[in-house]
C-alpha cells in the first residue's frame, strides 16, 4: 500500500513564524539560567576532574606487562602478540633463560619488549592471544610524550605499569 | 602662558580638547572594551545556551608572580588573550590578490561603527560639558549615511580576495545591506514624527520628559523624593501623564522598535542573517581569505557595529541615557556618571539579546530574507507611518 | 581654519576626481568617485549645510556608488589598456579646456554677488527644518510631481524586469 505523507497544513500562527521564535527564545533563555546557576552540569573539566574512579573493570588502556608471585616476567617471548598486533606497534627481542636461573625450564624469556605507543590502536588483540596470560591492558589512557622515542615504552616501562598480577593461572611452578 | 581658557566652556580650545578626550574615552575606554566583552560574552552566552562550561581557564597569571594556583576569574583572561592571539598570528596574503584594496577592506570595515559613535549621546552631561561627541541636528541621517558605507569594506573585501566564496559573500553582504537599509530607514521616521527632530540628543530629551518611545505610558512629575509624604502626588502624576494619544502611539512604536531590531541585526550581518558569511556553504564569506589582523578588524567591526547598532537602538527607542527619577548631569558629576552607566548598561543588555538571538534562530534562506525585507518590513514600515501620522494628526490627547 | 579646512576637502575632491578620469582600473574609478562624493560632502559641512551634505554621502557614495561597484564586479571589467599618447587630440582638447575655464571665469567674476558678504549664519538655525518647510509649503507640487515620477519610474523597471514579459 503507498503510504502518502500529507503536507501539513500550517495554521495561521505557524505561519507567521513569531510564537515559534519567541517559545525557542524562551528554550535558550532557560538553559542559559540553568547552566549559569549551575543546577544544569554535564562538562567534566578534564585535567581536575577525572573519570579514574569510574573506569569499568573491562577498560582497555595502555597494554602492559605483568610479573607474577614469584616476580617471574610472565612473557616467555613466544612473539605472538608481536605476529596478531594489527598495527605492528609491538616488537620482541627474544633470549634464552641460562641453565643456572630457576626458571630454565621456560626456555625464553624476552631481552627486549617494544610497544610503539604512536602506533597501537588499544584493541586488546595481544591480551586476547598471548597464551601465557602476561600482558594486559591496564588503564593507563594518557600516553603523551614530547618525542616519537617517548613514545616507545621498552620492557622496563612496560614492567613499571603492569606490575604484579595474581590469581591467574600459574604453569611454570615448581609442582609442574 | 594663561591656561584659563582650557577650562573656561565656550572658547574655542575648549571645545577641541573636551572633543579629543570624549572622542578617545568613547572609544578606549569604553568601545574597544566592550567589543572585548562582547566577544567573550558571545563565547560564554552560547556555552550556556548549550550547556557547555565555555572559556573558563585563562586569569590573572598570578603563578608567575610566585603564587601556587593562577587566578581563573571565570575565564575573563579570555578578553585579552583573543585580541592578542589575533594580533600574533601570521598575516598571510594570498598570491593572487589586488593587494591594494585587500589591504584597506578591513579597515573600511572597521571606520564606519566607530564614526556613527560620533553622533550618540553616551551621558547627560560631565561637568557641564555635554556627553555627545558631536551634537548636530542631522544625528540620525549620519547613522544611515555612515553606516551605509560599511558596505564597501566587505563589497571590496569580498572582490580583491579574487576567490569564488568571499565574491559570493560580499555579493550577498552588498544586496542584503542595501534592502534593509530601507526598512531601517522607514522604521524610524514614525520617530521623528513623535519628536519632531532628527537631533539624537534631543530626542533622547524628549524622551526624558514624555517617556520612553516604546512605553505606553509616563506618569508626568513624578517625585521619588515626596512618593511617600505625599500619596496624592503619585496620582496626580498618572492623571497628568495619561493620555490617549499616547497610548495608541505605543502601537506604531513598538511596531518601529521591532523592524528597526531585526533590520539591525540584518545590517550587522548578525545571524539569523549572517549569509554572507555562511560558513556552512560559503567557507567564511567575505573574510575567508583574510588571517591574523586583516581577520580580526573585520571580526571586531562586527562587533563595533553590533555596539554602534544597539547604542542607536537605545537611544531612539529606550530612552537613551535616561532612567525613570534619575536626574540628569546639571545635578552633579556623579548623576552624571550614573547617566552615562545607564546608557552602556542599555547597549549591554541589547548585546545580551544580539548574542541570545544568534543562539536561538536558524539562519534564514537567501529568498527569505529578501522576501522578509521587500514584502514585508518594506510595507509595514510604510503604513506604519501613515498610522502614527494619522494618530498624532487625529487625536490630540 | 574653516578656510583650510575648504582647501583640504577641495583639493582631495578634486584629486580623485581626476583619478576618477585616469585610473585603468574600473574599481579604482568607482573608489575614487566615492572619496570624491565624501570630499564634496565635506564641503557641505564647512558650509553649515548638514542635511545637503549627508544626503550627498547617503544617496550618492552609500546607495548609487555601491550598485555602481556591484555592476562593475559582476561585469568582470578588465582594467583598460594604455593607449598611445595622442598629441593632436591632447592639443585640441586642451584649448578647448583654456577657452572653457576663461568664459566661466568671466561669468562667474563678474557677477556681483559673489562679491558680497555672506550674511551670518544664526546660532540656532536648523537647515533640516527649512528644507522640510520649504519642500512642503513653497515647493509642495513639484515635490509631489517629482515623488510620482519616481514611483512610476519604480513600477515601470518592475514590470521591464519581469521575466514572463514577452
Amino acid at each position: 500500500m503507498a503510504l502518502v505523507v500529507n503536507r501539513p497544513k500550517l495554521s495561521l500562527a505557524e505561519k507567521f513564524y513569531l510564537p515559534a521564535l519567541f517559545g525557542g527564545m524562551v528554550l535558550t533563555i532557560r538553559h542559559f539560567f540553568l547552566t549559569l546557576t549551575g543546577r544544569k552540569k554535564t562538562t567534566m573539566q578534564y585535567p581536575d576532574e577525572k573519570w579514574d574512579a569510574h573506569l569499568p573493570e573491562w577498560y582497555r588502556g595502555a597494554p602492559t606487562l605483568v610479573t607474577d608471585e614469584w616476580g617471574r616476567e610472565r612473557c616467555v617471548s613466544c612473539q605472538l602478540c608481536e605476529f596478531i598486533c594489527p598495527p605492528r606497534a609491538i616488537t620482541i627481542t627474544p633470549e634464552e633463560i641460562p641453565a643456572a636461573d630457576k626458571w630454565a625450564k621456560v626456555e625464553k624469556r624476552p631481552k627486549e619488549f617494544e610497544i610503539d605507543m604512536v602506533r597501537c590502536i588499544y584493541c586488546g588483540l595481544c591480551e586476547e592471544v598471548c597464551p601465557e596470560q602476561a600482558i594486559f591492558l591496564r588503564k593507563d589512557y594518557s600516553i603523551t610524550g614530547y618525542s616519537r622515542a617517548e613514545m616507545v615504552h621498552n620492557k622496563q616501562k612496560l614492567y613499571e605499569l603492569g606490575g604484579l598480577k595474581t590469581g591467574v593461572v600459574n604453569k611454570w611452578n615448581e609442582k609442574k | 602662558m594663561d591656561f584659563s581658557a582650557f577650562f573656561t566652556p565656550g572658547t574655542e580650545i575648549f571645545l577641541i580638547w573636551t572633543s579629543i578626550a570624549k572622542t578617545i574615552g568613547l572609544l578606549f575606554l569604553a568601545v574597544l572594551p566592550l567589543v572585548s566583552l562582547a566577544v567573550f560574552a558571545e563565547r560564554k552566552v552560547s556555552a550556556f545556551i548549550q550547556d557547555r562550561v565555555g572559556p573558563n581557564r585563562v586569569g590573572a597569571p598570578t603563578s608567575l608572580l610566585g603564587f601556587d594556583k593562577d587566578l581563573r576569574l571565570a575565564g575573563l583572561g579570555q578578553m585579552i588573550a583573543d585580541p592578542i592571539k589575533l594580533v600574533l598570528k601570521e598575516n598571510f596574503i594570498p598570491n593572487s590578490v589586488n593587494k591594494f584594496y585587500y589591504f584597506i577592506a578591513p579597515k573600511l570595515a572597521m571606520i564606519p561603527p566607530v564614526l556613527v559613535l560620533a553622533v550618540l549621546p553616551f551621558g547627560s552631561s560631565l561637568f557641564g560639558v555635554d556627553m555627545v561627541i558631536a551634537n548636530v541636528n542631522i544625528g540620525v541621517l549620519w547613522v544611515f549615511a555612515v553606516s551605509s558605507l560599511g558596505v564597501y569594506g566587505i563589497v571590496l573585501a569580498g572582490w580583491a580576495s579574487n576567490s569564488k566564496y568571499p565574491f559570493l559573500g560580499g555579493i550577498r553582504s552588498s544586496s542584503q545591506m542595501i534592502s534593509y537599509e530601507l526598512s531601517l530607514g522607514l522604521s524610524v521616521i514614525p520617530v521623528f514624527l513623535v519628536c519632531g527632530t532628527l537631533n539624537l540628543g534631543d530626542i533622547v530629551k524628549w524622551q526624558v520628559q514624555n517617556g520612553w518611545l516604546i512605553a505606553p505610558f509616563w506618569p508626568q512629575g513624578f517625585d521619588l523624593g515626596r512618593a511617600f509624604s505625599d500619596p496624592k502626588m503619585i496620582w496626580d502624576s498618572i492623571v497628568a501623564g495619561f493620555s490617549f494619544q499616547r497610548l495608541l502611539l505605543a502601537v506604531p512604536m513598538l511596531i518601529s522598535f521591532f523592524i528597526f531590531l531585526v533590520a539591525m541585526f540584518a545590517e550587522t550581518n548578525r545571524a539569523p542573517f549572517d549569509l554572507p558569511e555562511a560558513e556552512q556553504e560559503l567557507v567564511g564569506g567575505y573574510h575567508t581569505e583574510y588571517s591574523a589582523m586583516g581577520f580580526a578588524l573585520f571580526f571586531l567591526g562586527e562587533y563595533a557595529a553590533m555596539i554602534a547598532g544597539s547604542g542607536v537602538i537605545v537611544t531612539l527607542f529606550l530612552g537613551g541615557w535616561s532612567l525613570p527619577m534619575v536626574p540628569d548631569g546639571s545635578a552633579g558629576w556623579f548623576w552624571g556618571l550614573v547617566n552615562i552607566a545607564t546608557f552602556f548598561a542599555k547597549v549591554c543588555a541589547l548585546l545580551f539579546v544580539f548574542i541570545w538571538v544568534r543562539w536561538t534562530v536558524p539562519r534564514f534562506r537567501y529568498d527569505q530574507l529578501m522576501r522578509l525585507g521587500w514584502i514585508w518590513f518594506f510595507e509595514i514600515a510604510l503604513a506604519n507611518i501613515f498610522l502614527t501620522a494619522v494618530i498624532l494628526a487625529f487625536i490630540k490627547r | 581654519m574653516s578656510l583650510i579646512l575648504f582647501w583640504i576637502f577641495a583639493g582631495l575632491m578634486l584629486l580623485f576626481g581626476l583619478g576618477v578620469v585616469l585610473m585603468r582600473n574600473p574599481v579604482s574609478s568607482a573608489m575614487c568617485l566615492v572619496v570624491s562624493f565624501v570630499g564634496l560632502a565635506s564641503l557641505f559641512f564647512t558650509l553649515d549645510a548638514f542635511f545637503i551634505g549627508i544626503i550627498q554621502i547617503l544617496v550618492y557614495a552609500g546607495a548609487v556608488m555601491v550598485l555602481f561597484l556591484f555592476i562593475i564586479m559582476l561585469l568582470d571589467l578588465k582594467a583598460a589598456p594604455a593607449r598611445k599618447l595622442n598629441v593632436m587630440a591632447w592639443t585640441g582638447s586642451g584649448l578647448v579646456l583654456v577657452g572653457f575655464v576663461a568664459l566661466m571665469m568671466q561669468v562667474v567674476l563678474g557677477n556681483p554677488a559673489l562679491h558680497a558678504a555672506m550674511p551670518a549664519l544664526t546660532a540656532d538655525y536648523d537647515d533640516v527644518q527649512q528644507i522640510g518647510l520649504a519642500l512642503f509649503t513653497n515647493f509642495n507640487f513639484p515635490f509631489q510631481i517629482v515623488g510620482v515620477l519616481l514611483l512610476v519610474a519604480t513600477v515601470g523597471v518592475v514590470v521591464l524586469s519581469r521575466k514572463e514579459l514577452k
